[in-house]
């Protein structure tokens, strides 16, 4: 589980986040959702450590990250698998020694069953034969579902993803979801995902926190997001037009 | 500038903080090797050759005393080339093409978030991306002034003697007069600072790319100017600390 508690964030007068705290719960995908420049990615940044807030703290199984030396901050990223928004696969390095790389690097793992951790990472993902292939040379799909192969190659306790279907047509849009929460469930790890994809939401949102300029305004399951009560996000989830025919029934 | 200069200090910290194995880093010191000290060669000798050659023939045009004895052609331009043309046109030179290669890749992994693909990892990514460019950048460049050298003397040599501008027995006679081995020792010392200040300058200007192609494209430029003047102040430091009496 990751709590976060009172995250704040300002770049020079602007305040990205403010005070946002919450738990993200394990085996189930947690999103983070609404609209464009709300401070989503920053949030998840910050949960991750790649931007420091300004003040707040984040909590992994009760680990206090940004209070952590060193060590244990190394030790909690090495328990973390992270999807990015363009899939961040490395440019010089194929397919297989994508994914391979977390086990390259940090762990004493012999080649045969580091390979054969690879392509069982790339079946779950749905990906075969594709192991010898550059990065430029696979769509940007597969580069999703690669990219999710390499976060979870290390068997990570925490994984996360930062807008997952971007750029994807709605039927890998579905596949990218289920896959994450196939894994969410099946490996009993805590899945933080930021999204402003209604189809995501409906899918895979059990649990929800929606974040308004900065601030968290609401926070439950997507059986209850239609009724909130909450102007905002009513606004956010009826933008989209099927929604929008669904609000009238 | 002065924040700069410090976040380049604090940048030059980090790479010996949470490093990866020796394994993990012989691999990475080795591919830069080829990307660096092979991929530059043919350039590097090209350069070099030429340079040795026109100034050959403008030391020549400069020496119309008869007083003047025709080896001094050769002493002239190997001074030049072992304490000059070799190690710091050659830096400007692998500014231009190395340090501009090394920011361009780390600016493009920084936009495309490979760079935040690393750190989620767990893995210093100054220290794996960085580290292995200086340290193959330190090994490579005293080899590449050394091949500079020799190619410059000898398209000297080449064009002397194939013009009738020196005999080839005056060419040689001129190299080995009054040979000071303290110049090559200068030359390597020079060539071991300037890697250093070419890869560190430019692995910092490309890491800290923030923004899109464009801010890489900057970054680039930046790389290459940076460097050239840190090796412009370094080699005049150092020819006042090393060569003044």
């Amino acid at each position: 589980m990751i709590k976060i508690q009172s995250i704040t964030k300002t770049f020079g007068e602007r305040v990205v986040l403010n005070e946002i705290s919450g738990t993200f719960e394990k085996g189930k995908p947690n999103l983070i959702i609404g609209a464009s420049g709300t401070g989503k990615s920053v949030l998840l940044k910050s949960i991750v450590g790649l931007t420091k807030p300004d003040y707040g703290q984040v909590f992994y199984d009760g680990r206090d990250f940004y209070g952590s030396d060193r060590e244990t901050k190394i030790e909690i990223r090495r328990e973390m698998g992270m999807l990015f928004q363009g899939g961040a696969l490395f440019d010089s390095k194929n397919v297989e020694q994508n994914v391979m790389f977390p086990l390259d690097v940090l762990t004493k793992m012999p080649q045969e069953e580091k390979l054969e951790r690879v392509n069982f990472c790339l079946k779950r993902v749905g990906l075969e034969n594709v192991n010898s292939k550059m990065p430029s040379e696979i769509s940007g799909g597969m580069k999703k579902r690669v990219g999710i192969a390499r976060a979870i190659v290390n068997n990570p306790n925490y994984l996360f993803c930062d807008e997952p279907n971007s750029g994807l047509d709605p039927q890998t849009s579905i596949l990218i979801d289920e896959l994450i929460l196939d894994l969410s469930e099946d490996l009993d790890i805590t899945t933080i995902v930021v999204t402003h994809d209604m189809n995501s939401v409906m899918g895979i949102g059990e649990k929800i926190m929606f974040l308004y300029k900065g601030v968290k305004l609401w926070e439950g399951a997507n059986t209850d997001i239609t009724h909130s009560g909450v102007k905002e996000l009513d606004d956010f989830v009826f933008a989209n037009k099927v929604m929008n025919s669904l609000r009238g029934k | 500038m002065i924040k700069e200069i410090g976040k380049y200090f604090i940048f030059l910290g980090s790479l010996f903080v949470n490093r990866e194995s020796f394994k993990t880093y012989y691999k990475l010191v080795l591919d830069e090797c080829m990307t660096i000290g092979i991929g530059s060669l043919f350039l590097v000798a090209l350069v070099s050759t030429f340079i040795g050659a026109v100034t050959t023939v403008q030391t020549a045009f400069n020496m119309v005393s008869d007083f003047i004895p025709k080896y001094v052609i050769s002493q002239v331009v190997r001074e030049m080339v072992i304490l000059e043309l070799a190690p710091t046109i050659m830096a400007v030179i692998y500014a231009g093409k190395v340090g501009s290669s090394m920011a361009s890749g780390l600016g493009t992994m920084r936009i495309t978030e490979q760079v935040d693909a690393l750190e989620v990892m767990g893995i210093n990514s100054i220290s794996y991306l960085v580290l292995p460019k200086i340290i193959a950048s330190v090994l490579m460049y005293p080899m590449l002034v050394i091949t500079a050298g020799v190619c410059a003397l000898f398209g000297g040599y080449l064009v002397g003697t194939l013009t009738g501008i020196i005999t080839p027995n005056d060419f040689v006679y001129g190299l080995r007069s009054s040979y000071n081995e303290f110049t090559v020792v200068f030359a390597l010392i020079k060539s071991l600072v300037f890697a250093f200040l070419v890869a560190s300058i430019s692995s910092f200007k490309g890491y800290n790319t923030q923004g899109g192609a464009l801010e890489v494209g900057i970054s680039s430029t930046q790389a290459v100017t940076s460097s050239v003047i840190a090796v412009l102040i370094a080699d005049y430091l150092l020819a006042q600390l090393l060569l003044s009496i």
